[in-house]
């Protein structure tokens, strides 16, 4: 706290700005401190913390129900939080809605058009709210969307629709994108390039929040990403941070002796997973597989070469790796939670319940 | 891709909205598009009253209590009443339907994540109302004198035809708005049609109010379609009732609707 004539608290007990803010001397574009909300018994949002730096571009990734939407939801003013601090652009989303809806770019995750309507005319439609628009023909060039210009909404095809949904959030040349799930329903060829236009953005200089539950999204995108399950925020950092803090995984392949690889039955792979103290899961190919769920010892690799010993099969190939994004974001998805609540069954790895007494 | 038209776009700008008018203006010409585009509105707003306006004023069905004004011709009483049901479907069909799929279809979602106010659009649509009224006024009072040669009564008075006018816009767009704002699309539809209908039956286009047996004379003097029929009649000099009355049940209605919207319009 250098400047701290200029930043002094206005009085005792408020909470000190958080460490970014103090850092630029700016506060960020979008501050969320301790987010709470509730549907009735269900918790939605628990306490949810997310920076967004001007200039960056933040991913908020998570399965479907981890509270995404909802924080979106918040930020664009849709719905009151229960608890907790939000700022967007330094005001309060609820209370300065009016000032902020003009610097703020948003795409829903349903497309909100009247289907008779056609792209260019909504184009030129959302263009003429704001005082110095985009150019609503370079913005559908820029999307790919002149040539269903003037086709009916219902007639585009789910690509140009999101397409058109994006387009809409870029017509008033907002400096804060809130993009919920901008790649969804795409085909490969859309996904990328929408991926790219949102790489040329953040260039260009834009501060932009995404929520996806692509890891390509992130991989290829994000400063940083926020991994959020059941509202709260099991891991921050860059891609490169995250899949750091995966620990190392045994891969390995096992092989008849005259070195026919072998798919291991429900039972084998209960035995093993016994073995090695961890669930076994396919690992691609027929015969490859990997350890999830603990980092191998020397102990765990002597234990699978015994193993394979007693069984007269040969281990053909072994290797430990690094994790990827994937595999680190499946782990911080099956880790318990905190409060001792039942994990999602859909977070548990397959191998895990192939592993389990049948 | 990113030609040079693409820097613009990819640049931030000041953040500033357009002016209100502009604002206003551009979701009323959109508003007015895509009225024109909806083939089933057009039907009920401009097909069906011009129908009717022809077929009871060439065939003497009505009683001719319906008017009460000696010499009158079928024509006299029927303009009235037709101009009386094409409000009806302009404000609660047209305005109430469309709102309703708008709703559904999260098009007032989106749009308030935009710098257009709920209050900007509000007026955009009744601006929308006002344009349809003008077209239905044109064609119905066209077709009334080139095809009947219909003129105004004698005592006929343009500022009680406006107040009727306005306070009937007032009653039924408030009324298709709460039905919009409050059910499932196609509840909206249902019930907008079928309010349309009983406005066709004691809006006193067959049969005047004061002629409906006992109950139902009480109900149908209490609604606002009959009353905005009523006022009409007096206001184009077809009828020499009291004109106090029935725009006084219209504003009651269109206040105690506007606020019933005000207070349940949900806009998801």
């Amino acid at each position: 706290m250098t400047g701290a004539p200029a930043t002094r608290a206005p009085g005792p007990g408020t909470v000190p700005p958080r460490a970014p803010a103090a850092a630029t001397g700016r506060e960020p574009a979008i501050a969320i401190a301790g987010l709470r909300k509730r549907y009735g018994e269900l918790a939605v949002l628990d306490g949810l913390d997310l920076e967004v730096p001007h200039g960056s571009l933040v991913a908020l990734l998570g399965p479907n129900g981890a509270g995404k939407t909802t924080t979106v939801e918040i930020l664009e003013g849709y719905r009151r939080p229960d608890g907790g601090r939000v700022r967007v652009l330094g005001l309060d989303p609820h209370h300065d809605g009016a000032a902020l809806r003009p610097r703020v770019g948003v795409m829903l995750q349903q497309g909100g058009i009247t289907p008779q309507a056609r792209p260019r005319e909504l184009v030129r439609l959302y263009a003429r709210l704001y005082a110095h628009p985009a150019d609503p023909d370079a913005l559908l060039e820029l999307l790919g969307l002149a040539p269903a210009a003037t086709r009916r909404y219902k007639l585009l095809s789910g690509g140009e629709k999101q397409r058109l949904a994006f387009a809409l959030a870029l017509a008033g040349r907002p400096e804060l994108l809130v993009l919920d799930e901008p790649t969804a329903g795409m085909d490969p060829a859309a996904k990328a390039q929408v991926r790219q236009l949102i790489a040329d953005l953040r260039a260009a200089g834009r501060t932009i929040l995404l929520t996806t539950h692509e890891l390509a999204d992130v991989e290829r995108l994000a400063d940083h990403v926020v991994v959020i399950d059941r509202g709260r925020v099991l891991a921050a950092g860059t891609p490169a941070e995250l899949v750091a803090g995966a620990g190392l995984v045994l891969r390995f392949r096992i092989a008849t002796p005259a070195g026919r690889d072998v798919a291991l039955d429900a039972a084998d792979l209960a035995s093993l997973a016994t073995t090695l103290g961890g669930p076994i899961e396919a690992d691609g190919a027929a015969g490859r597989h990997r350890l999830a769920g603990r980092a191998p010892d020397p102990a765990t690799v002597a234990a699978l070469a015994s193993w394979c010993d007693g069984r007269g099969l040969l281990l053909a190939e072994l290797r430990t790796t690094g994790g990827t994004l994937e595999e680190r974001f499946l782990e911080l998805l099956a880790e318990p939670p905190a409060d001792g609540g039942p994990a999602g069954a859909d977070a548990v790895p397959p191998g895990r319940r192939a592993g389990g007494p049948s | 891709m990113t030609g040079r038209a693409g820097a613009d776009v990819l640049r931030a700008g000041d953040g500033r909205p357009a002016r209100v008018a502009t604002r206003v203006m551009a979701m009323l010409e959109m508003e007015l598009r895509l009225t024109s585009r909806r083939l089933e509105n057009l039907v009920v707003t401009l097909v069906l009253p011009a129908v009717l306006l022809l077929f009871f004023g060439s065939v003497p069905v009505l009683p001719d209590a319906a008017t009460a004004m000696p010499g009158a011709r079928p024509i006299d009483g029927v303009l009235p009443a037709i101009l009386a049901t094409a409000i009806v479907a302009a404000g609660l069909v047209n305005l109430g339907i469309s709102t309703g799929f708008e709703r559904s279809y999260g098009v007032l979602k989106r749009l308030g994540a935009s710098p257009l106010t709920r209050g900007q659009l509000l007026v955009a649509k009744v601006g929308t109302i006002a344009v349809v009224e003008a077209v239905q006024a044109v064609l119905l009072v066209g077709l009334a004198v080139a095809v009947f040669g219909w003129g105004p009564g004698p005592g006929w008075s343009p500022v009680a035809v406006g107040a009727a006018l306005v306070l009937g816009t007032a009653a039924f767009s408030a009324l298709g708005l709460l039905l919009a704002g409050t059910l499932r699309a196609e509840a909206t539809m249902a019930l907008t049609n079928a309010l349309f209908l009983l406005a066709l039956l004691l809006g006193g286009l067959l049969v005047p109010g004061h002629q409906l047996p006992g109950l139902l004379g009480a109900l149908a003097s209490l609604l606002p379609t009959a009353a905005l029929a009523d006022a009409l009649r007096v206001g184009l000099g077809a009828s020499t009732g009291d004109l106090g009355g029935p725009l006084f049940l219209l504003a009651g209605w269109a206040l105690v609707t506007a606020a019933l919207t005000a207070r349940t319009f949900r806009w998801e």
